[in-house]
């Protein structure tokens, strides 16, 4: 049988995914890339990021400042070599963007200008208004279009990585128009297929934010990384949980409860709206136990206030909020304060990379929000995100172009057998099963209320502990569904069913990890555990993929060079 | 913000087709809880397709109105069904049906393979004839010079221009909208040099002459791109290329 075969293979077409595509190519035009992605790549999650990217251009600014802020932001778990590069390479990658044509907002000297953001100590945040990540995807994307070598598998979804001897060698792939099984075959892939945030009720995230990438890998063999480290962004709209940018606060927005009280000074009284985001979801929710929330119709909730900017500021640097403002609440943010609560928004942890996306599978990368390179720790700085997307994507494309010059062929044969196996399973298990009593939605709608009841912002074991059940629970009926949808033609059920089966078993991931780091650090707060525990757990959780449901956890040293742990207080 | 209201529902009609069964689309209808004021027209898909039939296809993804999935007709206007509200046509029904002027690939799904073909052709990347090197920084590019194609740099490519335009539903060698405004953003960006390469295309039979100026891509289009209007504007360029001794800007 023949395959479409490449040198790389990249899985996701986000901001991360197409960078790296771009850098295999210009690292070694030779080479062949292919690029499957489950929606068309401008539709990636990259769309929603708002606020802006981090990188260190003004001559008051320093990379030294840049990699602490990101370390304390961290709680001391990011790995301090990681951070350091991270912070040099951000900037020539902005300038990339420039160059690509990002309509990034300009200072009057025709300069990219900058905005404060949550946690840095000094205005670094690059900005094309408050749709960022949107102008970033579009730039990007367009781009891509000019390089012949690229070619696109577009609505194709991965369900298994081929791996060969222990070596990654491709992917099947179900593509969604004809329903038709392919193995695509490559001497190196890279997984760049974001984040996990629909295994939450409450997310700022798309829908196909369902950690395919995590899933795929660790199915695989391959470990994932701090997976206890969710992030709660503090400002998202109540029912939709759609995201309101930090921007806002960085822009000079007011927090306040429901006495009209700035309450961030009792938590973060140096830095006021600008602390990290794990520190304000937690006095959020504090003051919600206090009885100091406002309650509305979908939960409790705060005032973000913008009315002191004036209309002409919030029209330059935050006309997209004004427009979900109107759109979504019906409410003029001019005039009106925006309500607001913690929300899932970012998964730090990951699938195990090292700085150049390089996984312990020969021929496996991974960029972006799916991987934990060891950037972003405990909790991942506002901004620093699109700025990792762009810097760790092109050197993993850069890695990946070596790579696969050293890289020997793939063999036909043993891939027509997998193919033939994982076509089967699906036809087994999915498409051809007459039996079965359980929906997808169900499942689907439990898992979330109990991921956010269980692993939200503040955790204990009791709750942790029940999750597990819960999970382990939702695990035996999944395997009891039924898809009513039999056609092959953009059978969206089964896409459906198998990203259930993914973020079921990432959330026993997030669960477990959970379970087992007793100690409170960056976004994992233990209630039974309040305190850090430098002594204990200065270390990476490493979860892999076992024969009973709950994975085996080993512990790997955080890499310190710089920057001693201290105590983190803002 | 809405709140809970009890009992009160809405049908909620939708289109169906699968091709290797059904030589026609049709219309299945849905009575299901309208349970609260916030809920929007993909809310009421998602609520079909988790509770009701799990059969029915669409494409969604960010429900912020950014990502471009969830274009589809509404009532018989072109919508994102991610911020078209149930309650602005409650207690009356709702019918959604596929964008128009798309090949139907599935219920809801349509085709765009044809944009995706298109937004390539006009070449949506800067073009100079030296690149500037990295080590030498950004260009310099004011906030007025954004202006000129800020309004063109926000379109979502939801595919509503191309629903909503009577030529491309007529002739689909129509370069349409979207890709036109697309075109102009690139041509008016200050750091682009590429206006001469584009325009065999915006130039060509099925490029900017063919609008009749109808003017509905600007009226549905979610992002205020006004595409009319840069297809308007993109005609006098080229006209004043080719008449005026000096307009042979690149």
């Amino acid at each position: 049988m023949d395959f479409e075969s490449y040198d790389v293979l990249v899985v996701g077409g986000g901001l991360a995914g197409i960078r790296a595509a771009i850098a295999v190519v210009e690292t070694n035009p030779r080479l062949k890339v292919g690029m499957v992605s489950k929606v068309y790549p401008m539709r990636s999650h990259t769309v929603s990021a708002e606020g802006g990217a981090a990188a260190v251009l003004r001559p008051e600014d320093s990379y030294e400042t840049h990699a602490f802020d990101t370390i304390k932001g961290s709680d001391y778990l990011a790995d301090q070599d990681v951070v350091e590069a991270f912070v040099r390479e951000a900037p020539i990658e902005v300038i990339q963007m420039e160059h690509w044509g990002c309509p990034w907002s300009r200072d009057p000297d025709g300069k990219i200008s900058v905005r404060p953001f949550g946690g840095m100590t000094t205005w670094r945040t690059c900005f094309a208004a408050d749709k960022t990540g949107f102008h970033m995807l579009h730039t990007v994307f367009q781009t891509s279009l000019k390089y012949r070598q690229i070619h696109r598998h577009d609505e194709a979804f991965v369900t298994k990585l081929l791996v060969e001897d222990g070596r990654c060698v491709g992917v099947v792939a179900i593509d969604m128009r004809s329903g038709r099984f392919d193995a695509i075959t490559a001497k190196a892939v890279i997984l760049a297929t974001g984040g996990l945030g629909r295994v939450y009720a409450f997310t700022t995230n798309g829908n196909i934010c369902t950690g395919d990438g995590m899933a795929l890998a660790y199915r695989a063999g391959v470990g994932l990384k701090d997976m206890e480290m969710v992030q709660f962004h503090p400002t998202g709209l109540p029912f939709t949980g759609i995201l309101i940018t930090e921007a806002v606060r960085g822009e000079g927005g007011y927090l306040l409860n429901k006495d009209g009280e700035r309450f961030l000074k009792r938590y973060v009284p140096n830095k006021m709206e600008l602390g990290p985001r794990d520190i304000i979801s937690r006095a959020m929710v504090t003051e919600f136990e206090e009885g100091r929330g406002f309650e509305g119709p979908h939960g409790r909730y705060m005032h973000l206030d913008v009315r002191h900017l004036g209309e002409a500021a919030i029209d330059r640097k935050l006309p997209f909020m004004r427009e979900l403002g109107r759109e979504f609440v019906g409410i003029d943010i001019v005039h009106d304060p925006i309500p607001v609560r913690p929300v899932q928004h970012y998964m730090m942890g990951g699938v195990d990379a090292d700085i150049s996306g390089v996984t312990p599978m020969p021929g496996l990368y991974a960029a972006g929000e799916c991987a934990n390179v060891g950037l972003n720790g405990g909790n991942r700085l506002g901004s620093n995100s699109l700025s990792e997307c762009l810097v760790f994507g092109a050197a993993t494309g850069r890695m990946a172009a070596e790579y696969v010059n050293v890289a020997q062929a793939v063999g036909a044969n043993p891939i027509d057998a997998m193919l033939k196996d994982e076509t089967k399973r699906i036809e087994m298990d999915y498409l051809d099963k007459k039996s079965g009593d359980e929906s997808i939605g169900a499942i689907r709608e439990e898992m979330q209320l109990d991921m956010d009841a269980g692993a939200g912002v503040f955790r204990t074991r009791e709750g942790l502990e029940k999750l597990t059940k819960q999970l382990g629970n939702l695990r035996d009926r999944f395997g009891r569904i039924k898809i009513q949808d039999s056609s092959r033609t953009f059978n969206t059920e089964l896409m459906a069913a198998l990203e259930l089966d993914y973020m079921l078993e990432v959330a026993e991931v997030i669960t477990y990890s959970a379970l087992a780091r007793e100690e409170s650090r960056g976004a994992h707060a233990r209630r039974d555990f309040p305190e850090r525990d430098d002594e204990k757990f200065l270390k990476h959780t490493i979860a892999l993929h076992a024969n009973e449901i709950a994975p085996r956890l080993e512990y790997r040293d955080v890499r310190i060079t710089n920057f001693k742990p201290q105590a983190r207080a803002y | 913000m809405g709140g809970q209201v009890a009992e009160k529902r809405i049908t909620v009609r939708a289109t169906r087709f699968d091709p290797a069964k059904d030589s026609a689309p049709r219309l299945q209808s849905y009575d299901i809880p309208f349970s609260d004021e916030s809920m929007v027209v993909l809310d009421a898909l998602n609520y079909i397709k988790a509770h009701v039939d799990g059969s029915l296809s669409y494409r969604w993804s960010c429900r912020m109105g950014i990502c471009g999935s969830c274009g589809m007709t509404v009532n018989g206007t072109p919508k994102l069904t991610c911020s078209a509200f149930l309650r602005d046509y409650w207690p009356g029904s709702v019918t959604v049906t596929p964008l128009n002027n798309f090949p139907i690939v599935r219920d809801l799904v349509v085709d765009m393979e044809d944009f995706m073909h298109k937004l390539k052709s006009i070449k949506p990347w800067i073009i100079r004839k030296q690149e500037m090197p990295l080590g030498a920084g950004e260009h310099r590019q004011t906030m007025d010079q954004i202006d000129d194609f800020r309004q063109l740099s926000q379109c979502i490519n939801c595919m509503l221009c191309y629903a909503a335009c009577p030529v491309y539903g007529l002739d689909d060698k129509f370069l349409g909208p979207a890709a036109i405004a697309l075109s102009r953003r690139y041509n008016l960006d200050s750091r682009d040099e590429g206006t001469k390469e584009r325009l065999p295309v915006l130039a060509s039979s099925d490029g900017i002459w063919e609008c009749s100026f109808v003017g509905e891509c600007s009226v549905v289009c979610p992002k205020g791109v006004d595409p009319a209007k840069a297809i308007q504007q993109t005609k006098l360029d080229t006209t004043m290329r080719f008449v005026l001794p000096f307009g042979n800007r690149d």
